[in-house]
């Protein structure tokens, strides 16, 4: 009697926690099928509706270099080289602080959190005024630089953690051997800890991919526009907004993120680690 | 410090400098400009002002204006939309079947994991006149109306919930996740119900949580700009103009670097203030 009564009251609570789920994945997924509907919608409007027939005609038009392959090369360069510069500062800033202990890491350890939580856009003004007097404005590499200084905190702090979960006894040997603080990092340190490598990469990449702010600040010719910004065209002057196209923009556009967080999320078992990394 | 000590302390140097460089140093110069009259045109004849602009920000209805519309834009999305509404979804999938919790899970991250003007752009869509919402409400019967013209600040401070639940959903699931199960299980034998059990024994046990998310919720919010240019550009008038929006004005469109810049060290100030109380959450831990 007990037990059937227990099981039944497991089954309602999860039939209501389902329920509950489906109610709120239901409001959240109407903005995305807008998305998807409209994309594949020759007629395309702003609800989301059955298309009128499917077609890749907006995908058609949109896939010209001036629209589509211009800014995601200049996405993938702008975020590619700040991606790259800061994994590598971070891997090397990260190192002496996990391995040795010194009076100063405690100081720089709580600097860096610290700065990991500072709003940066309210820096953009300064650092746009500071660029126009250093000649760095509208230039890729000054915008590179800016975007990897401000992700690095974030970066260093979670490479650390990673860093600190791989056992030092393992590189005792190495030291033995002879073996310099740079060998072990790349040949001991950073091999075992390669899925931490990858959540630093994907996460500093998916940020900067997206952030729209330090490059609308910092670039102005409209050839060396991202993305990110380039997509504010589709609301230029040119009147009628083609919202088929900046539908299929969108998902050309945000599909290198999703497969990339995919791709982290399964490595880690449900995508836990930065979870697990702002829990300190 | 010995020679030991600073080959080891070598490799820092390149992370170092770029800190430095690029992040300490706009910092420095932004609490430098801040007390200037530097302007857009004829940079060369700004001088040193004082407080000035900070007084004159004081007396500005805009600037005022801003301060409260960042703030009930940071209460209503942070600490209240995405903070309960990512616990909810937390808890909610303890209980749920695997399927709908896998995909729940998925769209909840997918908004989350779009870039900001995308997110931003969909947003807009579904708030417009002619946009989804409305066509749900006229199908429903209900009255519908502009949106983003009437409660321009509701529609953005939706459109950040939509977009920045699922970070507190992974924080609060992993949370969860740690509390061991005899713990609530003794509750419920002792007869304790859900809402007793969730006020009396998870929310103490998960506190610490809490707080690390409302700090990091508050934070990110503070700074958003992307997603309220694009659905508002802080508008109608000034109605969704936020503290990020409102700097951005008044740097570029009125030209008054100094006094945008001023601002901007306010917003710096305020995150100063929440980044300090985040470090003492997390003060055992370093």
């Amino acid at each position: 009697m007990a037990a059937t009564h227990f099981a039944d009251r497991r089954r309602n609570r999860r039939l209501a926690a389902d329920a509950g789920l489906l109610a709120v994945a239901a409001a959240f997924v109407l903005p995305l099928a807008w998305v998807v509907l409209s994309a594949l919608d020759p007629h395309a409007d702003l609800r989301v509706k059955a298309p009128d027939g499917v077609t890749l005609e907006n995908f058609d038009a949109i896939l010209t270099s001036d629209i589509t392959f211009t800014p995601l090369l200049n996405s993938l360069i702008l975020c590619g080289g700040a991606t790259l510069l800061t994994v590598v500062c971070a891997a090397l800033a990260a190192y002496p602080l996990s391995r040795f202990s010194s009076r100063l890491n405690r100081p720089f350890l709580l600097s860096i959190l610290f700065a990991t939580s500072l709003p940066i856009t309210a820096i953009m003004v300064p650092v746009y005024a500071l660029f126009v007097q250093v000649d760095l404005i509208d230039t890729l590499q000054g915008t590179i630089l800016f975007f990897a200084a401000s992700q690095l905190p974030f970066a260093i702090w979670l490479m650390k953690n990673f860093m600190d979960g791989v056992p030092k006894e393992l590189e005792e040997a190495a030291w033995t051997d002879g073996a310099g603080s740079l060998q072990s990092l790349t040949r001991i340190v950073l091999p075992l800890m390669g899925p931490g490598v990858a959540v630093v990469t994907v996460f500093s990449f998916v940020m900067m991919w997206g952030n729209f702010f330090v490059p609308f600040m910092l670039l102005l010719t409209p050839d060396q526009m991202p993305a990110s910004v380039s997509i504010n065209e589709f609301f230029g002057n040119r009147g009628m907004v083609a919202y088929g196209q900046l539908a299929a923009f969108s998902i050309v556009y945000s599909t290198p993120v999703i497969l990339l967080y995919v791709l982290i999320a399964r490595r880690l078992g449900g995508g836990f680690a930065l979870g697990g990394a702002v829990k300190g | 410090m010995n020679r030991r000590s600073l080959a080891r302390a070598l490799p820092v140097t390149p992370a170092l400098v770029l800190l430095l460089l690029f992040l300490a140093g706009p910092i420095a110069y932004c609490a430098w400009i801040a007390f200037t009259d530097l302007q857009l045109t004829g940079q060369a004849e700004s001088s040193f002002v004082g407080f000035e602009n900070f007084r004159t920000a004081f007396q500005d209805e805009e600037f005022l204006n801003a301060v409260w519309l960042t703030l009930v834009f940071t209460v209503v999305s942070s600490l209240i939309g995405q903070n309960t509404l990512g616990l909810a979804l937390a808890a909610l999938m303890r209980r749920a079947s695997k399927p709908v919790r896998t995909l729940t899970g998925g769209i909840v991250i997918t908004a989350w994991v779009l870039p900001e003007v995308v997110a931003g752009f969909l947003l807009y869509a579904f708030f417009r006149k002619e946009g989804t919402l409305n066509a749900l409400l006229d199908l429903l019967h209900l009255p519908s109306q502009n949106w983003l013209f009437t409660l321009p600040i509701l529609a953005v401070s939706f459109a950040n919930v939509w977009r920045g639940t699922a970070f507190s959903m992974l924080v609060y699931t992993a949370a969860l996740g740690e509390i061991p199960k005899e713990i609530t299980e003794a509750a419920e034998v002792d007869g304790a119900g859900g809402w007793r059990r969730m006020w009396h024994i998870t929310l103490p046990m998960i506190r610490r949580s809490i707080g690390t998310n409302l700090m990091l919720n508050t934070l990110q919010t503070l700074s958003v700009f992307g997603l309220i240019w694009v659905m508002t550009r802080g508008g109608p008038g000034d109605r969704s103009q936020t503290l990020p929006l409102f700097m951005y004005e008044q740097a570029f469109q009125n030209s008054m670097i100094g006094y945008g810049t001023a601002v901007a060290l306010l917003l710096l100030l305020v995150g100063s203030v929440f980044s300090v109380v985040y470090m003492r959450l997390l003060r055992t831990e370093v």
